[in-house]
C-alpha cells in the first residue's frame, strides 16, 4: 500500500483571483480539513465581523490573517480517490514572486487561476511565463469568480481565447480551461446546475486527469557528485555518494566524471543494511565504490561514457531575476549547477523581457522580476546539458542569496575548448605504463604534483623553485624543476616567442608527462593570466596541480592555493607545509 | 519488463522517492556545513529522521545528535534514547535549562504557563545548546555516562524533522530554512528554493534548519517505520489500557489518545481507517492551543 501515488501541484495566478479560495474550497468539499477546523475559522469570523471565506482556511500565518493575502508558499495536503496531492498555494502578489517561483518549482503540474470579472492580468502572464520556464508542463486553467459575471459563457469564452493566445506565444498548451466559483463550489469537486454550458471536468476531475512524471531512466547517465565520504572504524570503502538524475547506473559499468574526465568502473552499489545490489535507476541516492581509485570531488557529475554532457566555462542562458540588486556586469557571483559551485560573471545581456507582455529590449542590467537572456562567464568549466534536465538548470547566488535561476540555452566555446578536445583525445587513445599511479606512489612515496609557481616576472621564482627542489630532494622525494624558459629553444624551437598559448600548452603537455612518470614537479613562468592557468589545469587535471601565486596579482582566490610575499624568508617552507596538508609526501 | 521500447528496471514507490529526497538533503547539509547536528526528540519523526541519516552514510552517523531535556520528559523516552545511542554508536549530546529546572520557573511547578514554560525549557535551552553558551553533555561510550562537552563551537547547521503536515506554520517551510542571531524565523522573507539548490551561504552568526521530512505525512512516517522495521518507543502503543500517545512531548502537557493499537501494523490501520483523519495529530500537545497562534509564536522564536 505504499504506493499511493503523491503529487505536487501549484496554484498560480494574479493577486486577490482568488486561488486560496479555490484550494480552500477544495479541502473544505473534499472534506480534507481537520474537524471543527471549519467552524472555528467561520466563528472567528463572526466575532471579528469579517465575511467568512474560504482563503482563511490556509491563512497559516498571522501577518497573512492580517493582510488578508498569502505571503508564501504553503502546503496542504489533500486526498483524492485516485492519488494524494500536496497543493502548494503560491502567491499572486510581484512582491513574492520569489515564493512563488519556490513554490512552482517543486510542482509536476499547475493550476492557473484567472478573475472571470478582472480578467487576464499582468501576473496570470508572468505566472504562466514562469512556469514553462521552470519546466512545469501541465496546465489546467480556473477561470475563478463565474458567480460575479452570471456565469455568462461569453466572458468564459473571451478569456479563454485570450488567454490561449497568450499561451500560443510561449509554446505552453493549458489542458483545459474551466469556469469555476470558488465562492460558492461550483466545477469545483463536481460540476454545476449554474454553469449548464460547460459539459468539461471539474477542479477535482482535471487534477486526478494530471499524469506523474517518469523519472529519466532511458537517458544517459548524469549523477552530480555531493560527497566522497570515507568512513573510519572499521569501514575502508571510499564511496561516492549522489542521486542520479537521469539514467541507470549498473555495477561493471564504465563512468566518466566531468568536467574531470577521469575514468573508472562501478565496482559495487552500497546500501544501508542491503547487498548485493546490482542497479539503480533516475531518482535514487545512491553511493557507489569504484574499481580504480580515482581523486574525484563534489560538483563532479558521474556520467557514462555514451552521451557525455557539454564542458564548457561559458554558455548562454535564460534567467529570471528575484535579486534585490540588479544582476549586472562587472560584479562577482556564485553560480550553482547540479552539485558543483563556481564564481560567475554575466558577459552579456543579449535582450531582457518583461514576461507580462513578452516585449524585450536592451539593457545593460536585469532588475528584480525580468527575465533575460544572457552570455554567462564562469570562473571555470561545469558539465552541463541543453535538453532541459537537472543538468540545463541552475540558481545564481548574490552575495549570500539565490537571486536568480536560469536554464542553459545554448553552449559557447571558452577559451580552452580547443585543448579540452585535444586532452579528450589524448586520454581516449593514451596507452598506459604497465606499472600503476598506485605503484609509482608506494614506492616513491609521494604523489605527483605539478607545483606552478608564478607571479610578476620582476620576482625571482626560480630560486624559490630551485630551493624547494633541494630540500625535497633532501628528504628522498622524486623531484625536478622545469624551467619554461628551458624549454624555448628546445621543445619550443619551431615555434615564435609571440606564441605564448602554445607555449604554456607545450609546458603543460611535458608537466603532464612528468607526473605520469610520477614525480613531483615544480614549474616556473611569469605573468600567468587565469585563462592560462586554467589551460593548464585542462591538460594535467585540476587536482594533479598547485598554484602558487609570489607578489601581486589580480588572479582570484578560487584559482591560487597559496600566497606569498616577495621578500619574505620562508616562503620554501609555507610550500612545505602546504604540500604536507595536501599528503603530497607519505612519512611525515 | 519493457515499455516504449524501454526496459524499466526500476519503479521506486512514494517511500522510496520520499527516501531519497531526504538523504540528498541530508547529504547536502553534511557537505555544506562544517557544525552541524541533527536534533533528536526521541519521537517517531526524529527518530525516522536519524535511520535516514543512517542511510545516507551507510549506517555511520557523521554528526551529533542533540536532545533538550526538560527533565519532564516520560522517562522511557531517555532509557530508549540512551539505549540507542549505544548501540548505534551516536554521537549523543543533550542541553537543558538547568537554571529555570532549579528555580522551579515551571509550568508543573505553577510559576509560569505553558508557553513559557516552553519557552524557557525548550526554545531558550535549544538556542544556548546550539550557540555552545550553555554546557551540553556527551555521551561516553565506555562508561555509559554523559559529561560535559568540550566542544562549544556554535552548530551553524540544524537538522530538523518537522513535517509541513503537522500545522500551519509548518507548511510553509523551506528545506533550508534561516535563523538570525536571536534564533528568529522571517516568515515573510524566506529564501527561494527551487531545483533543489538550498540556501547554503549565510553571514556569520545566521544558523540554518534544515527539513528533510518537509513533504512526509504522518502516514509516511509509520508506513516507513514498519517497511525499516525502525525501533521505537513503546508509548507510541496501548500497552493494554485502551489508550496511546500520538505525538510525545513532556507529561504535564501530552495527553494520550484513546486507541487500542498495540503495534506498528494497528497504528497504520487505524490512520488508514480515518479515525484521526479529521482529529490534528498535536492535539494532544497543550501548548499549541494558548493564544490562537500558539505554536506560531513559538516556532518564530526558535521553537522546533
Amino acid at each position: 500500500m505504499n504506493n499511493i501515488e503523491l503529487m505536487n501541484i501549484v496554484i498560480v495566478g494574479h493577486v486577490d483571483h482568488g486561488k486560496s479560495t479555490v484550494v480552500g474550497r477544495l479541502l473544505a468539499d473534499t472534506h480534507s480539513l481537520p474537524e471543527g477546523k471549519l467552524e472555528a475559522v467561520k466563528a472567528r469570523c463572526e466575532r471579528e465581523s469579517k465575511v467568512f471565506e474560504y482563503a482563511f482556511l490556509l491563512d497559516a500565518l498571522k501577518d497573512e490573517q492580517s493582510q488578508g493575502i498569502t505571503i508564501d508558499s504553503a502546503r496542504c495536503f489533500f486526498k483524492s480517490k485516485k492519488r494524494d496531492y500536496i497543493i502548494i498555494d503560491a502567491p499572486g502578489h510581484i512582491e513574492f514572486l520569489k515564493n512563488m517561483i519556490s513554490g512552482a518549482a517543486r510542482a509536476e503540474a499547475a493550476l492557473l487561476v484567472i478573475d472571470a470579472k478582472e480578467g487576464v492580468k499582468e501576473n496570470s502572464r508572468r505566472h504562466g511565463y514562469l512556469l514553462s520556464m521552470l519546466g512545469v508542463k501541465q496546465v489546467v486553467v480556473a477561470v475563478n469568480k463565474m458567480d460575479l459575471v452570471g456565469y455568462d459563457k461569453a466572458v468564459f469564452e473571451r478569456i479563454k481565447e485570450e488567454y490561449s493566445k497568450f499561451l500560443g506565444e510561449i509554446k505552453v498548451t493549458a489542458r483545459e480551461f474551466i469556469p469555476v466559483s470558488g465562492l460558492l463550489g461550483d466545477n469545483i469537486v463536481s460540476g454545476s446546475v449554474n454553469i449548464p454550458w460547460f459539459k468539461g471536468n471539474s477542479i477535482l476531475a482535471a487534477l486526478d486527469n494530471f499524469e506523474k512524471e517518469k523519472e529519466v531512466s532511458d537517458q544517459a547517465l548524469r549523477m552530480p557528485v555531493q560527497d566522497v565520504y570515507k568512513f573510519t572504524k572499521g569501514d575502508d570503502r571510499r564511496l561516492v555518494a549522489g542521486r542520479i538524475e537521469a539514467g541507470t547506473v549498473n555495477v561493471g559499468d564504465d563512468v566518466v566524471f566531468m568536467p574531470s574526465n577521469k575514468k573508472s568502473r562501478i565496482k559495487s552499489i552500497e546500501e544501508f543494511n542491503k547487498s548485493g545490489i546490482t542497479k539503480a535507476v533516475a531518482g535514487q541516492s545512491i553511493a557507489v565504490t569504484l574499481e580504480e581509485q580515482i581523486y574525484i570531488n563534489r560538483g563532479d557529475v558521474m556520467c557514462s561514457s555514451k552521451g557525455l554532457p557539454y564542458i564548457s566555462s561559458l554558455f548562454k542562458a535564460k534567467i529570471f531575476w528575484m535579486g534585490k540588486s540588479p544582476l549586472e556586469k562587472d560584479k562577482e557571483y556564485k553560480l550553482k549547477i547540479g552539485t558543483a559551485k563556481t564564481m560567475m560573471h554575466l558577459s552579456e545581456i543579449v535582450n531582457v523581457l518583461n514576461a507580462s507582455n513578452l516585449i524585450t529590449e536592451q539593457k545593460n542590467a536585469v532588475e528584480r522580476h525580468e527575465v533575460a537572456e544572457c552570455v554567462l562567464r564562469l570562473s571555470g568549466p561545469v558539465a552541463f546539458d541543453i535538453s532541459g534536465g537537472a543538468m540545463g538548470r541552475f540558481v545564481i547566488v548574490d552575495d549570500y542569496d539565490i537571486a536568480g535561476g536560469g536554464i542553459i540555452s545554448e553552449y559557447l566555446e571558452d577559451k580552452q575548448a580547443f585543448v579540452r578536445e585535444q586532452v579528450y583525445l589524448r586520454e581516449e587513445k593514451w596507452y598506459s605504463s604497465g606499472i600503476s599511479l598506485k605503484e609509482r606512489m608506494t614506492n616513491y612515496g609521494q604523489v605527483p604534483k605539478l607545483i606552478l609557481i608564478t607571479g610578476p616576472s620582476v620576482i625571482d621564482k626560480k630560486d624559490i623553485a630551485r630551493k624547494l627542489e633541494r630540500k625535497l630532494f633532501e628528504q628522498g622525494r622524486k623531484v625536478y624543476s622545469l624551467i619554461i624558459g628551458n624549454l624555448l629553444r628546445g621543445l619550443d624551437a619551431d615555434i615564435d616567442k609571440a606564441e605564448r598559448e602554445e607555449h604554456i600548452r607545450r609546458l603543460g603537455e611535458v608537466g603532464h608527462l612528468m607526473i605520469d612518470a610520477g614525480l613531483i614537479v615544480i614549474a616556473t613562468a611569469s605573468d600567468l593570466t587565469s585563462d592560462e592557468l586554467l589551460l593548464l589545469q585542462t591538460i594535467t587535471s585540476k587536482d594533479m596541480m598547485i598554484i602558487v601565486n609570489v607578489g601581486k596579482n589580480q588572479l582570484s582566490d578560487e584559482l591560487i592555493d597559496l600566497r606569498l610575499e616577495h621578500d619574505s624568508k620562508d616562503n620554501v617552507d609555507k610550500i612545505l607545509e602546504l604540500l604536507k596538508i595536501k599528503n603530497v609526501m607519505f612519512g611525515v | 519488463m519493457f515499455k516504449n521500447g524501454y526496459i524499466i528496471l526500476a519503479i521506486m514507490d512514494r517511500l522510496d522517492k520520499l527516501e531519497s529526497q531526504s538523504v540528498y538533503i541530508i547529504r547536502e547539509a553534511y557537505s555544506q556545513f562544517k557544525n552541524l547536528a541533527m536534533l533528536w526528540s526521541i519521537g517517531k519523526d526524529s527518530t525516522v529522521l536519524l535511520w535516514l541519516s543512517r542511510k545516507a552514510f551507510l549506517r555511520h552517523v557523521p554528526f551529533p545528535l542533540v536532545h533538550i531535556d526538560t527533565h519532564y520528559k516520560i522517562p522511557e523516552m531517555i532509557r530508549y534514547r540512551d539505549e540507542l545511542a549505544l548501540k548505534w554508536g551516536l554521537n549523543m549530546v543533550y542541553g537543558e535549562n538547568k537554571g529555570a529546572i532549579d528555580a522551579k520557573q515551571t509550568f508543573p511547578d505553577g510559576k509560569v504557563d505553558r508557553i513559557a514554560c516552553c519557552k524557557l525549557l525548550k526554545t531558550k535551552a535549544l538556542r544556548n545548546t546550539l550557540s555552545g553558551e550553555w554546557p551540553r553533555y556527551r555521551l561516553n561510550h565506555s562508561s555509559g555516562k554523559y559529561e560535559v562537552d568540550n566542544n562549544i563551537e556554535p552548530y551553524t547547521g540544524v537538522i530538523v524533522g518537522v513535517r509541513a503536515d503537522e500545522e500551519g506554520s509548518r507548511s510553509k517551510e523551506r528545506y533550508f530554512s534561516p535563523r538570525d542571531k536571536n534564533n528568529d524565523w522571517d516568515v515573510g522573507d524566506q529564501p527561494p528554493e527551487l531545483w533543489n539548490q538550498f540556501k547554503t551561504d549565510f553571514p556569520p552568526g545566521v544558523h540554518i534548519r534544515v527539513h528533510p521530512l518537509l513533504d512526509w505525512t504522518e502516514l509516511d512516517i509509520w508506513k516507513y517505520i514498519e517497511r525499516e522495521k525502525i525501533p521505537t518507543v513503546s508509548l507510541y502503543y496501548d500497552q493494554g489500557d485502551g489508550k496511546r500517545y500520538r505525538s510525545l512531548g513532556c507529561y504535564p502537557c501530552t495527553k494520550p489518545v484513546e486507541s487500542t493499537a498495540k503495534n506498528v501494523k494497528d497504528i497504520i490501520k487505524e490512520l488508514e481507517s480515518g479515525k484521526f483523519a479529521n482529529i490534528a495529530e498535536r492535539s494532544g500537545r497543550d501548548q499549541d492551543k494558548e493564544d490562537g497562534g500558539g505554536l506560531e509564536t513559538l516556532r518564530r522564536g526558535g521553537y522546533m
